[in-house]
């Protein structure tokens, strides 16, 4: 008999298979001449295969996912910065952005985005650049320029038209602006901004010029710069400075497909299993990136322990290693002193169940052929 | 400035929340308590779109690499 594309894909549908392995069973057997039988046999064969090839119980998975992970991790780079292709926007990578990933850190060395446009904005120059200007933090630097005059005892600010009409700001914005921020008055006239601080002294001159050049006039406070670069035929922006939430809601960016390297905002924004998978695919950048494969089933383990309770937590004294049941393992960990005091104080008991624990006080750990026990009957 | 879709960004999969029917067959089926499942807070962004409370389990079809598609469940806490 010949079986079409739906009778294999109903015959396939409930076997208890992942559904890769379903896809191609539905490819391989389409078409094919076969007997209920050989279609039956097939099957079983497949099941029972892919029975075998699931780890073991018992089997210590955790420590083979640190030591495949950390072999290659030896051969890594103690360089930190990178530049990232031909754009000139600095990332870390190498052994440090791994520590960072799994250290769970709150902010990374060099947060960045990645932003894809919308429809309309991702393949033409012009909107791209807008959209590039409207997101970067602008200063008055990017304006104009200023000087003190140590005699009026004022600053001078000089804005440039051309640059302003391009970041699409008035000299009257840029002026309230600095009248928010620094609570001074801002004297106007055309082009050309005079401050004054509050005491004409020489102290406060500096201190006002320096404060007004940190001033955020327009765009997103953080982001420092917007690279654009062209992939295929799509324009993307590559940002130093991360802040989802806010550029999630500019016109112009697709809000779908925005990125970050800042895998806490990405928990405290998307979610927790979007999190997961930003530590997947970070760490597995990271690693490629220096030329190195490790099988993401191990990537997949270490990003589902972090993020198994809800929340994005470390691989580590703060987190997963100081969260164990065992007071000796704890203390074979870090800080042995405090876990075993502190222990003592409360007079904790340990189970010896862990591996760790077992290894310690010279028993057979409780893994692999460990873990059975034998029970007779008489 | 739309309001968007949390579930609609590319690496936020599917969230759907079980009935206690449900989650009393997936407990029955791994032969555990629901405390012993993964955890999500209820003021988890996608959690909160698809309105879980706190003691709701939710499934999850997650985009694996490796299997192409695998189940995952967590339990809603606060």
């Amino acid at each position: 008999m010949k079986l079409s594309t739906e009778e294999v894909i109903e015959r396939v549908s409930i076997l208890d298979i992942p559904q890769a392995l379903k896809d191609a069973l539905v490819a391989g057997l389409t078409g094919q001449e076969m007997t209920e039988a050989q279609l039956q046999e097939i099957m079983d064969q497949v099941v029972s295969d892919y029975g075998h090839s699931r780890v073991e119980p018992c089997e210590a998975v955790g420590v083979v996912a640190a030591q495949s992970i950390g072999e290659p991790g030896t051969q890594m780079t103690m360089r930190t910065f990178h530049y990232a292709g031909v754009a000139e926007i600095n990332v870390t990578l190498g052994l440090p952005r791994l520590i960072e990933i799994v250290d769970a850190r709150k902010i990374p060395s060099t947060p960045t985005m990645t932003l894809r446009l919308a429809e309309g904005y991702a393949h033409d120059r012009d909107l791209a650049r807008e959209v590039a200007w409207a997101i970067e933090s602008t200063s008055l630097l990017h304006l104009g320029s200023l000087a003190t005059d140590l005699a009026e005892m004022n600053v001078i600010i000089e804005l440039n038209s051309d640059a302003m009409t391009q970041r699409k700001i008035t000299a009257e914005e840029v002026a309230e602006r600095l009248r928010e921020e620094t609570g001074l008055s801002v004297d106007q006239r055309s082009n050309t901004l005079v401050m004054a601080p509050e005491e004409s002294s020489y102290r406060e001159l500096l201190q006002l010029v320096e404060k007004i050049k940190k001033i955020s006039l327009k765009g997103i406070e953080g982001i420092k710069r917007v690279v654009i670069r062209k992939e295929g035929d799509e324009y993307i922006l590559y940002t130093e400075g991360s802040s989802l939430r806010k550029v999630m809601q500019f016109d112009g960016v697709d809000p779908t497909r925005t990125k970050t390297n800042n895998i806490n905002e990405i928990g405290e924004v998307l979610g927790i299993e979007a999190a997961r998978n930003a530590i997947i695919n970070e760490a597995t950048d990271t690693l490629r990136e220096q030329g190195l494969t490790v099988d993401v089933r191990h990537i997949m383990l270490v990003a589902d322990i972090m993020t198994v309770d809800g929340e994005v937590k470390q691989i580590g004294r703060h987190g997963v290693s100081g969260e164990k049941a065992s007071v000796l393992a704890r203390a074979a960990f870090e800080v042995t002193v405090n876990h075993i005091l502190d222990a003592a104080v409360r007079g904790d008991v340990d189970d010896l169940k862990g591996v760790t624990e077992n290894v310690i006080v010279g028993q057979p750990i409780q893994l692999g052929t460990g873990d059975v026990k034998l029970i007779a009957k008489r | 400035m739309t309001k968007f879709a949390v579930m609609d960004h590319e690496s936020v999969p599917k969230h759907t929340l079980l009935s206690p029917e449900e989650s009393e067959v997936v407990l029955r089926t791994y032969g555990i308590e629901s405390p012993q499942l993964p955890k999500i807070h209820v003021t988890d962004p996608a959690a909160k779109e698809i309105g879980a409370k706190v003691g709701d389990v939710i499934k999850i079809i997650r985009r694996s690499p490796t299997a192409k598609q695998s189940v995952f469940y967590r339990l809603v806490i606060d």
